[in-house]
């Protein structure tokens, strides 16, 4: 509709194929993109590269048409052009190939190639050996020999199902592919063969967006690096002229966070000892301790095993083998219900999914862990139960009409405080928060931490997963790092820098041959 | 807290209360100004006559609307109930004839009850197989197997001491005393004890609940054996009220519970009702079938006022929903 592709600025030779300049996106509250610049010509790889958040999901959601930017204009060929639809940049030639593959199992490759615009054979009937004829064109351009227009989608690897959606995006024509993530869930070989495709790719002329957290990665495939941070451009390098130091400092840069000023607790005796946790597929081998009073931070990048590990204490996903001692005693801990008669709490990484029944009232919500503390005879004893909410929403500051009110309609924030707040009567020895400010306001976010403050200083153990590494080095007395399952490297509060964790996820320059 | 903030909290929570009760007091309304309309237009309708046969023939429908209620709002959905208080009456009928103690043919209906919804209950939530898909074949097993079984012959002949339905104590009778005992104490128990919270947390968020110490698939089981208890009960109510049982039981029974339960403000997506709501609703709609015929409406439109019924109060809590969204229901 809108993808009118105005003349005003005549293709010029060197004219990059797409083009962003001064890109700008408010969300409420957040401002996700600020004034943004990027460019890929053809044959290009170009590397996003940033942490969590720094605005590089926005960028290309906005690059493929589902957002619209608020201020910036995007030029593809050198000419402007405006995207009110994914349809509309598909149309000038800009396909995206998403983390989560848009793939429909039951249909066949070239079905999915081809799905909605098939190649018609007259009266809308479906012209089918054509569209395995091209199918099977597109296979030989990219030299892909082990894959044919007849499988079944459902019964290839992610690997494959990944080149069909590249074919996909080729049979559109794109001249402009972006890749978020692509190798996140792939396996060594699946990378390489996906390498592959990229080269023959650049050689065909296309100009490829990609999306990586993997240092290592970028230095093998990219040409152009770009460098994201909070929502602001960082600075571009040309790959040949950069080194896996400069781009992590470009990336986590040297931001002092004073909202959360962590106050010293007296750290006592172990609480949690764990030996050799296993739990396939990612947790490999895993030993740590917190201590009493301890606030120790988990590092890591997304899919790098935070996340598990915590559910394998929680017992969510209980440890094949290795041993947990709580308090010196070594204990099984097979399901949540064990956890929480050993004294251990959770707080999940998603609030909506895991934490909060947002269709019950705060009071219903508070209450909800400890309902056979709570409980005489088989009966609630009600009259004790809402002095506990009302004295967690008083603790938490919990910002309610009511403890009546249905839990679903408070903040982000607020609900996050129930959720940490509805452990907390259980007296929990061991807490285990998983990214606990996400998706909160600057607010809530300085009150969860006074509170993770306070709680240590109660004699809690407290270990705590955030992707946001001021956070995890603003509050933690300790710092591990996780990379690919296994802990990697372990910082004391003053050697924990930003630059030293931030090269211990990357898995730095060291790592280059990509460890499995 | 200071002072001005308990008094806001305490109106608040007078709010809250108000919303809780909204649907019982808005279904206890219209069954008192439905009565008076009807009425109105044709006197006989307040016979105490009709008004005592509407209240003992539809009370077997509320008793099973308690346990739906609990299907409903622990996040399934149960439609094999219609065909089972049809066996259950016939399994319980038959052994009276045999001569069998009537206490024994009593028990045989609650316990079998219990038992058949147990084993869909397990099924349901240990192998995860979504309850409209195991009630529905269980539904066709229990109607199918029971025409063949009985070869569609009526029971006559009941021992006159089976009649449990025909008794009274302290001149009130037996169907509105269970029905009344059965609301009552189930409401008590789904409000006051940890269980009961347990239902409402895996119709809520079952992922939320596990991870608090509730067992979702425990929760889920008991939910279906209680609800088998209540259909056996229903059962009872139904089948002593009859001098002939039949092979079959009135049409569409199971959406005429499923109905009251939706109607008395059980959300059909889980987490939210009460029963006291869903026997009200019972009550109203037995009320809304018996003024048709004193109106003079063809009974043909009963089905299509219920399914009316039905459509609106669903519609009406999804632009609650919606409104409260709007408001700023946040994720």
């Amino acid at each position: 509709m809108s993808a009118a592709l105005n003349t005003e600025a005549a293709p010029g030779p060197a004219a990059p194929l797409l083009e962003v300049r001064e890109i700008e996106k408010t969300f409420p509250g957040v401002r996700a993109l600020s004034g943004v610049s990027f460019d890929v010509r053809a044959g290009e790889v170009h590397a996003l590269l940033g942490e969590n958040g720094a605005g590089k999901s926005t960028l290309i959601k906005i690059v493929s048409g589902v957002y619209e930017p608020d201020a910036g204009s995007i030029l593809v060929n050198g000419a402007k052009v405006e995207f009110s639809t994914p349809d509309d940049a598909r149309r000038v030639g800009v396909a995206t190939i998403y983390q989560e593959l848009l793939l429909f199992p039951e249909l066949s490759v070239a079905e999915n190639i081809f799905l909605g615009h098939a190649p018609l054979a007259g009266a809308g009937r479906i012209d089918w050996r054509a569209m395995r004829a091209e199918a099977e064109r597109l296979l030989e351009a990219l030299e892909i020999d082990d894959l044919s227009p007849d499988q079944i989608v459902g019964a290839l690897t992610v690997g494959n199902r990944q080149r069909v959606e590249i074919l996909r995006a080729l049979s559109h024509n794109a001249r402009i592919l972006i890749m978020d993530e692509p190798t996140a869930a792939l396996t060594e070989s699946d990378v390489t063969r996906l390498f592959d495709v990229v080269r023959r790719l650049k050689r065909r002329g296309v100009g490829i967006v990609y999306i990586s957290h993997r240092l290592d990665e970028i230095f093998a495939i990219a040409d152009r690096v770009t460098v994201l941070r909070d929502g602001a451009f960082v600075g571009a390098r040309e790959v040949a002229e950069t080194n896996a130091a400069e781009l992590v400092h470009m990336m986590v840069g040297r931001r002092i966070d004073n909202l959360f000023p962590k106050t010293k607790a007296e750290i006592g005796a172990p609480v949690l000892e764990a030996r050799d946790l296993v739990r396939r597929p990612l947790t490999k081998g895993v030993s740590l301790t917190v201590k009493a009073g301890e606030i120790v931070g988990l590092a890591g990048l997304v899919g790098s095993g935070r996340s598990e590990l915590a559910q394998t204490l929680f017992g969510m996903t209980p440890a094949e083998s290795g041993e947990i001692r709580l308090n010196g005693e070594i204990v099984r801990i097979d399901s949540p219900e064990r956890a929480r008669a050993k004294g251990i709490a959770y707080v999940p990484e998603d609030r909506g999914a895991q934490g909060l029944v947002r269709r019950m009232s705060v009071l219903h919500n508070f209450s909800l862990a400890a309902l056979g503390a709570l409980s005489h005879a088989g009966f609630i004893d009600r009259a004790s139960e809402r002095r506990m909410a009302l004295e967690g929403v008083a603790r938490f500051s919990v910002k309610t009409s009511s403890v009546d009110e249905v839990a679903g309609r408070l903040s982000g924030g607020n609900q996050q405080k129930i959720v940490l707040g509805k452990w907390l009567a259980n007296n929990p020895k061991l807490l285990i928060l998983d990214e606990p400010t996400r998706g909160i306001d600057v607010g809530a976010k300085a009150e969860i931490h006074r509170l993770m403050s306070q709680l240590a200083a109660e004699g809690v153990a407290i270990l705590m997963i955030s992707s946001e590494l001021p956070e995890v080095l603003g509050m933690s007395d300790r710092v591990l790092v996780m990379r690919e399952g296994r802990l990697v490297a372990e910082f004391d509060r003053a050697e924990a820098t930003s630059q030293a964790v931030g090269t211990a996820m990357m898995g730095g320059a060291s790592s280059a041959g990509r460890a499995a | 807290m200071t002072a001005a903030a308990i008094t806001t909290a305490a109106s608040a929570r007078g709010a809250a209360f108000r919303r809780l009760i909204g649907q019982e007091a808005l279904l206890a309304v219209a069954i008192i100004v439905l009565a008076i309309v009807v009425g109105f237009i044709n006197p006989r309708f307040l016979a105490t006559r009709n008004l005592s046969d509407i209240l003992l023939g539809n009370a077997y429908i509320a008793i099973a609307a308690v346990g739906m209620s609990m299907v409903i709002i622990s996040g399934n959905i149960d439609i094999s109930v219609g065909a089972l208080i049809g066996v259950l009456a016939t399994v319980s009928g038959s052994l009276a004839v045999a001569g069998v103690p009537v206490i024994v043919a009593w028990l045989a209906a609650l316990v079998i009850g219990v038992a058949v919804m147990a084993a869909q209950g397990a099924v349901i939530a240990y192998l995860r197989i979504p309850s409209i898909v195991v009630t529905l074949g269980m539904l066709s097993i229990l109607k199918g197997g029971l025409i063949s079984v009985t070869g569609g012959r009526w029971i006559t002949d009941l021992p006159q001491n089976f009649h449990l339905a025909d008794l009274s104590v302290f001149g009130a009778p037996m169907p509105v005393i269970i029905m009344v005992l059965a609301t009552v104490l189930a409401a008590l128990w789904m409000r006051h004890s940890p269980r009961g919270r347990a239902i409402y947390a895996t119709g809520g968020n079952p992922e939320a609940a596990r991870l608090c110490g509730v067992n979702p698939r425990r929760t889920v089981l008991m939910v279906f054996a209680l609800h088998g208890f209540f259909a056996g009960l229903a059962s009872l109510v139904y089948a002593t009220q009859l001098r002939v049982i039949q092979s079959n039981t009135p049409q569409g029974l199971e959406l005429t519970i499923i109905t009251a339960a939706v109607v008395g403000g059980v959300s059909i997506l889980g987490g939210v009702g009460t029963v006291v709501g869903s026997t009200l609703a019972a009550i109203l709609i037995a009320e809304i079938t018996s003024a048709l015929v004193f109106i003079n409406v063809s009974p043909y439109w009963t089905d299509a006022l219920r399914g009316a019924l039905i459509l609106a109060t669903v519609i009406a809590d999804i632009l609650r929903r919606q409104r409260r969204a709007a408001q700023g229901w946040k994720r």
